[in-house]
């Protein structure tokens, strides 16, 4: 394996776990502020692809497409929020999953009786379309590279937002006393809904980043919620720098994975033996990561100690 | 009289086997109406139920059911369709994976299953089943077209890449079975797989001078947009199933110029298809893909065995659908002794016409196409 193409296969690993992390972040900050397990965080991830596909192609602009999503993942979190969430937090986690798995469901079936049953067109603005050439002739996405780089962004305003403002103070502390903030006399139902809220639109964010070079189509949302969940068990639940190192890992080592062990396979199988082990092998690595992390760290990576 | 009473009644079964076909047909189709798969598995269903509303039998019945692409619950709805809802003959199913789950099982039970996609040699060679017949194609044969035209283009080191699960290993086997030359890289990918940087990085590093690829659905939507946007500009070719009329409108201009084998095409010139494409376009607003075509073939050859015998008299039926007596869009179509389609495989290539992509035959790849499990295949 050359050495370019190692390095473009690291570039691709971080281009998917930073996505990763804008998906994992709003899930992480519910679960570990609210308690609540939010399966239809990937429906929100649909609603960005599906809000940003319809504005770019009614005025053109892929722009204009990604303020939408990001307001309509919001604005759905809000009212799935007030309408549905909010009865859930008191109730055990099996009421939870069973409430936004059917959230899910709605959302999906919503969807299809707006937009249809067919994959919807979604592409790349003009001027990030093609590949950059680097010095010594190596290319790259220039997208990809515009996804790097708007996925750190995000990342560091998020660590801003929850490190020094005052609602991320106040979301530190309803994460470690939810009586005691309550008692000093927090809005704590409003701080809800706004948490909820950030993390959908950050979900529809990553919909409408990723449904640009993916499919916008129905159900995309859910293989990527089982991801989200994998980076936030091994980040620990509820912690944001948790969330980008596992992420990042994940991240790394799904691609790496793919494109190693059929090589590594390759040295004493034959060829064809090789890349279908390898790769049965490399779907299974994440989960095995998983769990190697968690049998060393039981509460994940950056997760409080039990 | 006892004697004439036993007399009259076997007059009339007689009679009721001279003019059997007014017993009715139960169809049921499990398909995938949901999900990612969805478009797929609609097309067919609307081509079917085109081919049974144009021909004003009344004798048929279609029970649809969603399958979600998921084996376990295509089984259940095989189950529940055979016992409970007691259907003749059983049709639908787009994925590899759930055929091979539910075909053996239903056919072991009597009944007829006319498949209008999947195709996995599985059930072609040892597994044949004498009440099993494919309406669409053997796995293999759109890739075999795919190499051949490969070959005639004159490629020697193709890149090949497809999901890792029954089809896409039938469809690397196909390629390779015609395509002869060297190999540049051999990829399996997760089924369902939307995000390919890892791959398209292998294809550019591997100095390929062709990528053959077969992922259908949003998996190849996905891929073409990606490969565009690389800058990799090795020449692409591929089975039609990542440039059907579903999808084409999703990838918009990254397919445009792409060579694809296809046993069907819109602009195939027989009167059966252009009427197919006309009726289709006005009675549901798009322009029909090969799986359309593919239902609506499927639904014409059950129509016309149902005109030749009666679906109780299972061997006179099997007789009937082997005979391949219907008019297909495809023009020429017989069956092997495998229970397969002989036909024809074009190259299509993916145009812009007005606002809208789709595909025009360029040449023939391969005329009155079999497949290799024939042999394989004890009835």
């Amino acid at each position: 394996m050359s050495l370019s193409l190692f390095f473009e296969q690291i570039l691709n690993g971080l281009q998917f776990g930073i996505m990763l992390f804008v998906m994992a972040a709003g899930l992480t900050l519910v679960f570990g502020v609210m308690g609540l397990i939010n399966l239809a965080h990937g429906s929100l991830y649909m609603v960005g692809a599906f809000a940003c596909a319809a504005v770019a192609a009614a005025t053109g602009s892929f722009w204009l497409g990604l303020v939408a999503s990001l307001a309509a993942a919001a604005i759905a979190g809000v009212i799935v929020e007030i309408v549905v969430i909010r009865r859930l937090y008191a109730r055990d986690h099996l009421d939870q999953v069973l409430a936004t798995f059917a959230l899910i469901l709605i959302f999906s079936e919503a969807t299809r009786y707006f937009f249809g049953s067919f994959p919807l067109y979604l592409d790349t603005p003009d001027i990030l379309s093609g590949a950059l050439t680097f010095p010594g002739g190596f290319q790259y996405p220039a997208y990809r590279l515009a996804i790097i780089v708007i996925g750190f962004v995000v990342a560091a305003g998020l660590f801003w937002l929850i490190g020094s403002t005052r609602l991320g103070i106040r979301i530190r502390a309803g994460e470690s006393d939810r009586e005691m903030i309550t008692a000093l006399g927090v809005d704590i139902g409003r701080l809800y809904t706004v948490v909820f809220a950030l993390g959908a639109a950050l979900a529809g964010f990553a919909g409408a980043l990723v449904g640009a070079i993916q499919s916008v189509q129905i159900g995309m949302g859910e293989p990527v919620l089982i991801l989200a969940f994998v980076v936030i068990v091994i980040g620990g639940i509820g912690s944001i720098p948790g969330a980008l190192v596992a992420s990042i890992l994940v991240g790394l080592t799904d691609t790496l994975g793919r494109t190693l062990l059929p090589i590594v396979f390759g040295t004493f199988m034959d060829n064809s033996a090789a890349t279908s082990t390898g790769s049965a092998l490399a779907s299974m690595l994440i989960y095995i990561l998983m769990a190697a992390i968690l049998v060393f760290r039981p509460t994940g990576l950056f997760g409080a100690r039990g | 009289m006892l004697k004439s009473l036993g007399k009259i009644a076997a007059l009339t079964t007689l009679l009721l086997a001279g003019t059997a076909h007014a017993d009715p047909v139960k169809v049921g189709m499990i398909t995938t109406l949901s999900g990612g798969g969805a478009g797929l598995g609609i097309d067919v269903r609307d081509g079917f139920m085109l081919a049974v509303k144009q021909s004003g039998n009344k004798d048929i019945s279609v029970v649809v059911e969603d399958d979600q692409r998921k084996p376990d619950i295509a089984v259940q709805l095989a189950d529940k369709m055979i016992q409970s809802e007691k259907v003749d003959v059983l049709t639908g199913i787009i994925w590899s994976n759930l055929a091979i789950a539910v075909v053996p099982a239903a056919v072991a039970q009597g009944k007829f299953y006319l498949s209008p996609n999947a195709g996995p040699s599985a059930l072609a060679g040892k597994g044949c089943n004498k009440n099993y017949f494919n309406v669409a194609w053997q796995n293999d044969n759109l890739s075999e077209g795919a190499g051949a035209y490969a070959k005639a283009t004159g490629y020697k080191n193709s890149f090949i890449l497809a999901p890792n699960y029954p089809a896409g290993k039938d469809m690397l086997t196909g390629y390779k079975r015609t395509y002869g030359g060297d190999l540049a890289g051999e990829v399996f990918t997760k089924l369902g797989q939307k995000d390919y940087a890892a791959e398209i990085a292998q294809i550019r590093a591997s100095g390929a001078d062709s990528v053959f690829f077969f992922l259908p659905g949003g998996m190849g939507i996905s891929f073409m947009k990606q490969y565009a946007a690389s800058g990799v500009d090795t020449p692409l070719v591929g089975p039609a199933f990542s440039f059907d009329q579903g999808i084409l409108q999703a990838v918009g201009a990254a397919a445009v110029g792409v060579r694809n084998a296809s046993q069907w095409s819109k602009d195939i010139d027989n009167p059966t298809n252009k009427a197919f494409v006309e009726t289709f376009q006005k009675e549901y607003g798009r322009l029909p893909s090969l799986y359309a075509s593919q239902g609506f073939d499927t639904a014409a050859l059950l129509l016309s065995a149902m005109g030749k015998a009666d679906v109780k008299d299972a061997d006179a039926f099997r007789a009937a659908l082997k005979s391949a007596d219907f008019n297909s869009t495809r023009g020429s179509f017989s069956f092997t002794e495998n229970h397969h389609p002989v036909q024809d495989i074009y190259v299509r290539e993916v145009i812009k016409e007005g606002d809208i992509y789709t595909n025009k035959i360029v040449s023939t790849a391969l005329s009155g196409h079999g497949n290799v499990y024939v042999d394989q295949c004890k009835m």
